[in-house]
């Protein structure tokens, strides 16, 4: 069984007296352990999808069908007081504003200890010494004389590994990591990167790494799952993926991307805007943009079906 | 030899930390260098990648070469004249011909005035009679690859890329020799931002535009600029062709940076980012 199993998710907000889907059916698996790399633009429902496995969803929004599972149990049906034993127990977190995700009249000491003291029950004393032995984890060095600092106190890059600490400082199972560098400085970017990466190995944490950049992603993620308009474009390993990217999308995101091996000036942007939820019709979301576009890709969607070992939802897939 | 359209000699730029007046009288001073000894030199049809860390002074010296601060140090000169002294009245004719860019469109934009009262704003401002502003809108919006219908929108109507779209018709509407560019596509879609880079490159093919270009991503300098400058800690460590620059980097942070782009790497080569300081 998988750590986490989503099926057929679908996530709507109300829009003008009727429900529109902004995740439309999406599934995914994250073994225990793995590194999984969801991939899309602003819009696509990534972030989304991240906060229903929370079930953080901000009202109206809410889940109107599928399931999510966690360990074999349905997290769409949890009450509320599961939610909170799970959230920064089995399930943490990290999002992308390291500024507004930390309480800046505490200092950092406080809020890990409340953490850990929440899920763990255990006395103040052994609190803080879990709350030292993260913050080194995550490479803040001389972590006890830090305790007592407050958010401001720390540069980007170290609030945002506060905030990893915090995530993991119980242990959890499942990490999701939405957008977590986009914020900071490329140098900055590949040091939290690397820090997931070795906690990753340390923690046998199983990732969920959200991202709308490819070439992060790849650094990081054994598997990609490929956003668009709310759908499952492709799902496959990340080398299979950028050699034989087979849905036409993930082609032309991958190619899209101004890159420094390029020749100068070469560059194949997507033509177009990417998708507004309710203007989204039967067919494939991506389709007013698409070289491949054949005439049953504008009036039904495909279905993600295997091929050649990935998951590809397309009517007419690159060969 | 012709004169470079834009020149700036050992700009240096300095904020005084020390706020309290007395220690200040008594020459306790403790002064924060953003920029030290800046020398920079645009060619008219050039464009300059400027690139950096956040806090490396990127976007202050874009602040002196549109004079919206004066620097401690140095001279700007603007197509041959010393811009830095001039008084308000004598810079404004100047203003119209240097314009500037933002990374966030949205915030850059009156969210109270439709796309076509913002560009007759500023076509109000070099002359433009109000009968022909509209026609001067759309145009402007169709050299930026807007669609002429868009007049009547607010910014919050737009897309994030139309919004940029926007922005830069704005910038263009005074006819600007110089476009200064602060990280302009670093908060649009990756699918995106090849569209405006394109959009960039056009304008500077077409209509000769000299720019700066301010950005964090070697790979987006790399397809723009004619020439990169690596700032860090308020200096220039390192200036050429950006095949010199990014192919054979000399000085070893701009080294550090391209080391930090997440790229497909060969088998057996690991990704070792260098540590971050850690003083409190």
């Amino acid at each position: 069984m998988a750590l986490l199993e989503i099926e057929d998710l679908r996530v709507g907000f109300p829009v003008g007296g009727r429900m529109v889907d902004v995740v439309r059916g999406v599934s995914l698996t994250v073994e225990a352990g793995e590194a999984v790399g969801l991939v899309g633009e602003s819009g696509s429902g990534k972030s989304q999808t991240a906060l229903a496995i929370l079930r953080l969803l901000r009202h109206p929004g809410r889940i109107v069908g599928g399931s999510i599972r966690l360990d074999g149990q349905d997290l769409t049906q949890a009450d509320e007081a599961t939610m909170r034993q799970l959230r920064g127990g089995v399930i943490s977190i990290v999002f992308q504003d390291a500024m507004s995700g930390l309480n800046p009249v505490f200092p950092i000491g406080v809020q890990l200890t409340d953490v850990v003291r929440a899920h763990r029950g255990v006395s103040a004393r052994a609190a803080r010494d879990v709350a030292v032995e993260t913050l080194e984890l995550v490479g803040i060095r001389n972590a006890a004389a830090r305790l007592g600092q407050y958010p401001h106190q720390f540069s980007g890059g170290m609030r945002q590994r506060v905030l990893i600490a915090m995530a993991v400082a119980c242990h959890p199972r499942l990490l999701i990591a939405d957008e977590p560098t986009t914020a900071l400085d490329v140098t900055v970017q590949a040091q939290i990167v690397s820090v997931l990466r070795d906690l990753r190995q340390r923690l046998g944490l199983g990732l969920l790494f959200i991202t709308h950049n490819l070439d992060l992603m790849a650094e990081i993620c054994d598997r990609a799952i490929v956003l668009y308009g709310g759908m499952v474009m492709e799902d496959g390993s990340v080398g299979t993926l950028f050699d034989a990217p087979k849905q036409p999308y993930t082609r032309a995101l991958i190619e899209c991307v101004p890159r420094l091996s390029d020749r100068a000036g070469d560059l194949r942007p997507i033509q177009g805007a990417s998708p507004v939820p309710a203007e989204l019709g039967d067919g494939c979301p991506f389709q007013p943009r698409c070289a491949l576009r054949l005439g049953r890709c504008e009036i039904k969607r495909p279905p993600l079906v295997p091929l050649d070992g990935h998951g590809v939802a397309c009517w007419n897939p690159v060969i | 030899m012709t004169v470079p359209l834009l020149e700036l000699v050992g700009i240096g730029k300095t904020y005084p930390l020390t706020q309290r007046l007395l220690p200040r009288l008594l020459g306790h001073r403790h002064d924060h260098a953003a920029m030290e000894d800046v020398s920079l030199s645009v060619p008219r049809g050039g464009v300059l990648g400027l690139v950096g860390e956040s806090g490396s002074g990127k976007s202050t010296t874009a602040r002196i070469i549109l004079q919206m601060e004066q620097p401690t140090t140095g001279t700007l000169r603007f197509d041959g004249t010393a811009l830095t002294g001039l008084s308000d009245a004598a810079l404004r004719p100047y203003r119209r011909r240097m314009q500037m860019v933002f990374q966030d469109a949205g915030s850059s934009l009156n969210p109270r005035k439709t796309v076509g009262h913002l560009l007759g704003e500023s076509l109000a401002l070099v002359g433009v009679k109000r009968r022909h502003r509209t026609e001067h809108a759309v145009e402007l919006l169709r050299r930026v690859g807007l669609d002429g219908g868009l007049l009547g929108r607010y910014p919050h109507q737009l897309s994030g890329g139309q919004r940029q779209r926007m922005a830069i018709a704005r910038a263009l509407a005074v006819g600007p020799d110089l476009l200064v560019a602060d990280e302009p596509v670093s908060s649009l879609d990756v699918s995106l931002q090849a569209q405006i880079l394109l959009l960039l490159m056009e304008l500077r093919d077409r209509l000769g535009l000299t720019m700066v270009f301010i950005s964090h991503d070697l790979a987006l300098v790399h397809h723009l600029c004619s020439s990169v400058a690596v700032m860090h800690a308020g200096r220039i460590v390192e200036q050429g062709t950006p095949a010199e620059v990014l192919r054979h980097p000399r000085h070893a942070y701009t080294r550090r940076l391209l080391d930090a782009v997440p790229r497909r790497r060969t088998r057996g080569e690991k990704f070792k980012p260098q540590e971050e300081r850690c003083d409190g």
